[in-house]
C-alpha cells in the first residue's frame, strides 16, 4: 500500500488550522463498468469538522449517507475532490495508519467463532502493534478505559454472543475507542436500540468527544436525536447536499417535509435545539 | 482480560510437543514385530547421534528404516492438512472449509497425476522428476480453490452454502478427471494409484522428497503464521477487518497461496487424506479458543497426532494387511462433518 501522503499546503487550506476533518468537493459515482449510465451520483459536496464536534449525517434511504460514509472512512477513493484528515487524503493511507486514526461502528457485526468481551475490545489494538501482535500491557489498559468510558467495564469477561443488544452496541463502540482514533465514524448506530439506548448512546457520544477530543461523524434516521446532539448537520437527498450547518439552521419545516416526504413541524427549545414533530396523516 | 503471552503459547505448544512425542514412540513400538521400550529408546539416540550403523538388532532396523520414516511423514502431512484446514476457515469464514472438503486436494490429485504423465512422456532428470510432482499439485490446489472461491460467491459476498456444494462439485469432478488420467496410466499402476488416492502412507517417498516436504511446510506455515492475527480479524469479515488496519488482500494472497503449497505438499506424497483439516482445527479451537496465533501451532501439532494415531491404526487394525488412513479418517470424520453441519443449521 502507498504511504501516508502529505498534501501540499495549496490543496490543503491552512486558514483555519482547528479543522480536522476536510470534505473538499468530494463525489463518487457507482456504475457497473464505465460504458453504463451510473446507478447512483453523490455530487460534489464540501463541509468542515473541528476536534470535538458531531456531525451528523441525515437523509432519506439512498440518499447517499452510506457512500459519504465510506468516503470519509477512506474506504473509497472519491471520483473528484478530497477528504483530508489533518491534511492527510484518507484514501491514500496505508490500512493499518488508517485504522490509528480512524474509528469506524458499522451496524451489528457477526461473529464466525464465540468470543470474549475482552478479546473484542482488544482487536482495536491491532493497528497499534507490531509482529505477532502479543498485547502489552498499554493495551490492556487502554481496553479496559475503552470499556470504562462506555459503562461496560463489568462485561470484560462475557461472551460476546450472550449479552444483549446494546450492551454490544456499547462493546463496539468500545472497540473504536481503543483504536485512539482521531475520527470516529458510526453508521446508524442507534438502528437496534429501543429509545432510552438511544439517548444513553447519543449522550455517551458527546461526552466523549468533549473528553478526548474527537471528531465524530454520524449516519442517523432519526431527526431528532441529531438535533439535540450534533453541532452540524449535513443533509443529504438522492445524492445531493442540500444543506450544511447547525441544526437549528438546517431544520426548515419546507425543507425537511419535501425531503422525507412527511408533513411535520420543528420548534425550537429553549436550549435553542429543533424538535420535530411527525403527523401521522399524510 | 488475560491476552495470550508468549510464554503461555509455547507452554501450550510444549504439551501438545509432549504429547506428540509420547504418540511416536507408542507407534514405533505397535506393529508385527514386537520390540521392547528400551531396544527402541537405545536405538533412537543411536539415530540421534547419527551412528545408524550401530544399530543393536535386525528389530531396530525395522523401527528405524520402516516405522520411523513413515511416521515422520504421517507428522508432516499431518500438520499441513490441519494448517490449512484452520487458514481456510479463517479466509472462507466457513467453520466447514477443509481442503478435502472444498476440494483442494483433489485439484492437487490431478496436478500430481499430470507431473507423473509429463514425467513418463518427457525424460526428466530424476534430479526434478522429484520437485515436479509436489510444484504440479501446489498448482492444482491453487487453482482448485480459485475455482472454488469464484463459484461460491453471490452476490459478491461468499455464501457458506454455496461455498461448499461448489467445493463438493469441484471435488466429484476433478476426481472423474483422475480417474480419466489414470485410465491413461498402464494397468499396472492403476491399483497403485487408486490405493494412494484414497490417501495413504503405504509408499514411501523417496527421501529427497521428504526433506522437500519439511521445508515446504516450515516456509509455508511459517508465512501463515505472520498473518495469525490478521486472520484473528479476518473473522469478523474483510470490510470490518480492513478498518481495523489489516491489508486484508496482502493477507488473502499470502494464505491462499501457502494453503495450497500445504495441502499440493501433503496430497503428493500421500494421496488425499481427508477431514484432518476440518476435525483437528475445531478440536483445538474448542481447547485452546479461536486466536489464530495460539490455534494454529495447535493445529499443527494435533494434526500430527492425530494422524500419527490414525496411520498407527490403519497398519495395525487388520494386520498382517492393512487399510488406507484415508479411510481411517473419513470414519471419524465424515459423521463429525454432519454433527457440524446439522450444528450450523440449527
Amino acid at each position: 500500500m502507498s504511504t501516508p501522503l502529505r498534501m501540499p499546503a495549496v490543496d490543503a487550506p491552512r486558514a483555519n488550522p482547528e479543522v480536522r476533518l476536510n470534505v473538499e468537493q468530494a463525489s463518487y459515482v457507482y456504475a457497473p463498468n464505465p460504458s453504463q449510465a451510473p446507478l447512483f451520483t453523490l455530487e460534489a459536496l464540501s463541509f468542515q469538522a473541528k476536534a470535538g464536534e458531531i456531525v451528523a449525517i441525515l437523509g432519506p434511504n439512498a440518499s447517499g449517507k452510506s457512500t459519504l460514509l465510506k468516503l470519509i472512512s477512506g474506504a473509497l477513493a472519491p471520483l473528484s475532490g478530497r477528504v483530508f484528515l489533518n491534511g492527510f487524503a484518507t484514501h491514500s493511507l496505508s490500512p493499518k495508519v488508517r485504522a490509528q486514526r480512524i474509528a469506524l461502528v458499522q451496524q451489528e457485526s457477526q461473529l464466525l467463532f464465540p468470543s470474549r468481551v475482552w478479546e473484542f475490545v482488544m482487536q482495536g489494538r491491532h493497528a497499534h502493534s507490531r509482529g505477532l501482535h502479543f498485547e502489552s500491557q498499554e493495551d490492556v489498559t487502554t481496553a479496559t478505559n475503552a470499556l470504562l468510558q462506555v459503562g461496560a467495564a463489568h462485561l470484560s469477561e462475557r461472551w460476546m454472543d450472550k449479552i444483549s443488544g446494546g450492551e454490544k452496541q456499547r462493546v463496539i463502540l468500545a472497540r473504536a475507542l481503543a483504536q485512539q482514533p482521531m475520527l470516529l465514524l458510526l453508521d446508524e448506530p442507534t438502528l437496534h436500540l429501543d429509545i432510552g439506548a438511544q439517548v444513553d448512546l447519543l449522550e455517551s457520544l458527546r461526552k466523549l468527544a468533549a473528553e478526548n477530543r474527537y471528531t465524530v461523524v454520524v449516519v442517523t434516521h432519526e431527526l431528532n436525536l441529531a438535533g439535540e446532539y450534533a453541532d452540524q448537520v449535513v443533509l443529504l437527498q438522492k445524492g445531493k447536499c442540500l444543506r450544511v450547518g447547525p441544526p437549528a439552521s438546517v431544520y426548515q419545516r419546507d425543507l425537511l417535509e419535501q425531503v422525507f416526504q412527511a408533513p411535520l413541524s420543528v420548534e425550537l427549545t429553549t436550549a435553542g435545539r429543533p424538535r420535530v414533530t411527525l403527523f401521522a396523516d399524510k | 482480560m488475560r491476552p495470550l503471552t508468549l510464554g503461555r503459547l509455547l507452554l501450550r505448544c510444549g504439551i501438545l510437543a509432549a504429547i506428540l512425542f509420547v504418540v511416536v514412540v507408542i507407534a514405533l513400538k505397535m506393529g508385527a514385530v514386537q520390540v521392547s521400550l528400551y531396544g527402541l529408546g537405545r536405538d533412537l539416540i543411536h539415530v540421534l547421534l547419527g551412528r545408524s550403523g550401530a544399530l543393536s538388532t535386525d528389530y531396530g532396523m525395522i523401527v528405524v528404516d520402516i516405522r520411523l520414516p513413515r511416521i515422520l511423514l504421517a507428522i508432516v502431512v499431518g500438520a499441513s492438512l490441519s494448517v490449512a484446514g484452520a487458514s481456510f476457515q479463517a479466509l472462507l469464514r466457513n467453520p466447514l472449509a477443509d481442503p478435502y472438503v472444498l476440494g483442494v486436494s483433489s485439484g492437487a490429485a490431478v496436478g500430481s497425476i499430470i507431473a507423473l504423465l509429463i514425467e513418463n512422456q518427457l525424460s526428466i532428470s530424476p534430479a526434478y522428476s522429484g520437485l515436479l510432482t509436489p510444484l504440479c499439485a501446489s498448482i492444482g490446489a491453487g487453482a482448485a480453490i480459485a475455482a472454488v472461491y469464484f463459484l461460491g460467491r453471490r452476490e459478491g459476498r461468499i455464501d457458506s452454502s454455496t461455498l461448499l456444494l461448489s467445493g463438493i462439485i469441484a471435488s466429484s469432478f476433478l476426481s472423474a478427471i483422475v480417474m480419466f488420467l489414470m485410465s491413461t496410466l498402464s494397468g499396472g499402476n492403476l491399483r497403485g494409484y487408486s490405493y494412494w488416492l484414497m490417501g495413504s502412507f503405504s509408499t514411501l517417498p523417496p527421501e529427497s522428497l521428504l526433506y522437500l516436504l519439511g521445508i515446504g511446510f516450515l516456509i509455508a506455515a511459517g508465512a501463515i503464521y505472520t498473518t495469525a492475527s490478521d486472520l484473528n480479524l479476518l473473522l469478523a469479515g474483510e470490510k470490518e477487518a480492513m478498518h481495523l488496519g489489516v491489508d486484508v488482500h496482502r493477507v488473502q494472497v499470502v494464505v491462499y497461496v501457502a494453503a495450497s503449497v500445504l495441502t499440493g505438499l501433503a496430497v503428493s506424497v500421500s494421496g488425499a487424506i481427508g477431514y484432518v483439516g476440518l476435525l483437528i482445527p475445531h478440536a483445538m479451537r474448542l481447547i485452546f479458543g479461536s486466536d489464530h496465533r495460539m490455534l494454529l501451532p495447535a493445529a499443527a501439532l494435533g494434526g500430527a497426532i492425530a494422524l500419527v494415531i490414525a496411520d498407527t491404526a490403519a497398519r495395525t487394525v487388520v494386520a498382517p494387511s492393512e487399510i488406507q488412513v484415508g479411510a481411517v479418517t473419513a470414519v471419524i470424520g465424515a459423521p463429525f462433518f454432519i454433527y457440524l453441519l446439522r450444528r450450523g443449521l440449527s
